[in-house]
């Protein structure tokens, strides 16, 4: 550590500090003080007044919100599973294949590309047509080229449409939780996964006995980075169904309520609700800093 | 000699891979063959059609993207976009490298505790800070201006860029500082002189992580920008296009390529540093 004066360091540290006061430390606070009060826009602004738990009491009774709730919910296990397993999969299986780089370029693309885009992507795909007339989505060609109906799968409520728009997520997602899988998976000295083969392990065994057990503290890693990713997931489900046909998540429902429907007392209510289902994570992180501070 | 399981094996590793090659290509190559046919076309026939004669000209023009350029509003945007992306990521890998510098190694009080604030802020959700800017915005004037969502940007990117940054530059060896300090280097000489130079990596990846965060976003440009034709980047006025003219597929398809096009070439070209800032932002943090 060097000692550059009393002032110098703040030269340094200062105007990071100050965008982080005004733009995030400021901003959190007011809004957990702004979820007690009403409707208006500007909390010192005229009618603005305090209204205890109301809001609180709309974020844990509305029927709207509970099912964002629900879809949250709904989009944690899933999202966080398939990302995770697919990206694990490939990280391992990918390493078997000469055209390794290739693949992984594939699916690596939409992390490099705007949910927005991915969602008309998408929305392509699940493109639906009436009966009869010529499906020019891809799913549904398949669904009745193999002589089924077609299926409005981002209109039917609650499952297909909201596992229609979680695997959207999954897409875009997997090559980030693969890549760093993939480099996690290429650290593992290859003489102890050639020591088991030898010893006459199977693909199977090895890969569930020595690389899984490896890679367990990175997998944690990626599916917590994706937990939060995915609770604060807002513009695939705001593109592609704005959270119509019971696809409302919570990050969705806060811009609404504050933005379409000038009810910034409910929004802010709403964002605290993700803020103190992100806290947990806030902590490990924290946590693990601290950890490894203390290593250095 | 290989046994027969052993091909099996070999085979369904090789399936395997085609496969979710295949479901991670095909989408985006649908709506990339969408884009070159005319609205009729793609009414009557799905995209996969075209397949069986698919090097077969005639069929393919560039009238879509004709058409969201100039009538709808995406060169504009495309502009947009840029005057955004560029400059917020300039100010944002400036500032985070001084105060990278800064927590890395110079003494202060209260060091230790707001670093750990910028590790807790790295997730914070972007929600829970707009309703309270946004006041303050209007009557700042900053409200639908460029120089508003740069500052907006900056401060949200800041606590990963910081961090990504100082976890590079504390690693640099401590000799190098020292035998700076006996040629009478100060502080600022010794950064820009000495760490900027060596951190040269780290910046980039900070700086293609930070811009193609910001070309993609969605959130703070509907909130900051407002909605103003004349300021909003592609991701908005995409978005507008979904609502609006949902089944112009010829439109549609073309907007959200010219939406890409950028960052795939960013991808392509520095796919390197992209992956190397998201394992140093996620192995550690």
């Amino acid at each position: 550590m060097l000692h550059a004066g009393r002032w110098k360091p703040w030269l340094f540290v200062g105007p990071a500090l100050l965008l982080i006061t005004f733009f995030l430390v400021y901003p959190t606070a007011a809004t957990i003080v702004r979820s007690f009060f009403g409707k208006g826009r500007d909390l010192f602004g005229p009618n603005v007044e305090f209204v205890g738990l109301q809001n609180w009491r709309y974020v844990f009774t509305n029927n709207v919100m509970l099912s964002a709730l629900r879809n949250n919910a709904l989009w944690v296990a899933l999202f966080t599973t398939f990302t995770v397993g697919i990206g694990l999969v490939l990280a391992v299986l990918l390493d078997k294949v000469k055209y390794e780089r290739i693949i992984k370029s594939i699916v690596f693309i939409p992390s490099a590309v705007s949910a927005v885009g991915i969602s008309v992507i998408w929305k392509f795909i699940y493109t639906y047509r009436p009966i009869g007339a010529n499906q020019i989505g891809l799913l549904n060609a398949i669904v009745v080229g193999f002589g089924g109906e077609p299926i409005g799968w981002l209109i039917q409520r609650p499952w297909v449409n909201n596992i229609a728009l979680i695997i959207v997520g999954i897409w875009m997602w997997t090559g980030f939780c693969m890549v760093i899988l993939s480099a996690a998976y290429k650290n593992i000295p290859k003489p102890l996964l050639e020591a088991a083969r030898i010893d006459g392990a199977g693909e199977w065994k090895v890969f569930r006995k020595i690389t899984l057990p490896l890679l367990a503290p990175t997998a944690a890693v990626v599916a917590t980075t994706m937990v939060v990713q995915v609770l604060k997931m807002f513009a695939i489900v705001y593109v592609m169904t704005n959270g119509n046909y019971d696809t409302e998540v919570i990050a969705n429902r806060m811009y609404k309520e504050a933005f379409n429907f000038g009810n910034y007392g409910r929004a802010s209510a709403i964002a605290v609700v993700l803020l103190l289902l992100i806290l947990p994570f806030m902590i490990v992180n924290i946590r693990r800093f601290v950890s490894q501070e203390g290593a250095r | 000699m290989m046994t027969l399981r052993k091909v099996l094996s070999r085979f369904g590793v090789h399936a395997t891979a085609i496969l979710f090659g295949s479901i991670w290509l095909i989408p985006t190559l649908g709506i990339l063959i969408t884009s070159f046919r005319d609205s009729a076309a793609i009414a009557q026939s799905g995209w996969w059609t075209v397949l069986p004669k698919l090097f077969s000209g005639g069929q393919y023009s560039l009238e879509n993207y004709i058409g969201v350029l100039t009538q709808h509003g995406f060169s504009r945007s495309f502009l947009n976009s840029l005057l955004i992306s560029v400059p917020a990521t300039g100010i944002s890998t400036f500032i985070a490298s001084f105060a990278a510098y800064g927590f890395a190694w110079m003494k202060f009080t209260g060091r230790r505790s707001l670093f750990m604030l910028l590790v807790a802020l790295m997730i914070i959700p972007i929600q829970m800070t707009l309703i309270p800017v946004l006041p303050l915005y209007s009557r700042l004037g900053l409200h639908g201006t460029f120089p508003g969502i740069w500052l907006a940007h900056t401060a949200y990117g800041l606590p990963l860029t910081t961090y990504l940054m100082h976890n590079y530059m504390s690693g640099i060896p401590k000799d190098i500082f020292d035998s700076a300090a006996i040629d009478g280097a100060g502080p600022l000489k010794t950064f820009s002189r000495i760490v900027i130079p060596i951190s040269v990596p780290a910046i980039a990846s900070v700086f293609i992580f930070q811009f193609l965060w910001i070309w993609n976003d969605l959130l703070v440009a509907l909130v900051y920008l407002g909605g103003k034709d004349d300021v909003i980047p592609l991701t908005v006025t995409l978005s507008n296009m979904v609502s609006d003219m949902g089944r112009s597929w010829e439109l549609l398809t073309a907007g959200a390529f010219v939406s890409m096009l950028l960052p795939l070439v960013v991808f392509f070209a520095l796919q390197r540093y992209f992956v190397r800032g998201i394992l140093a932002g996620s192995l550690k943090g």
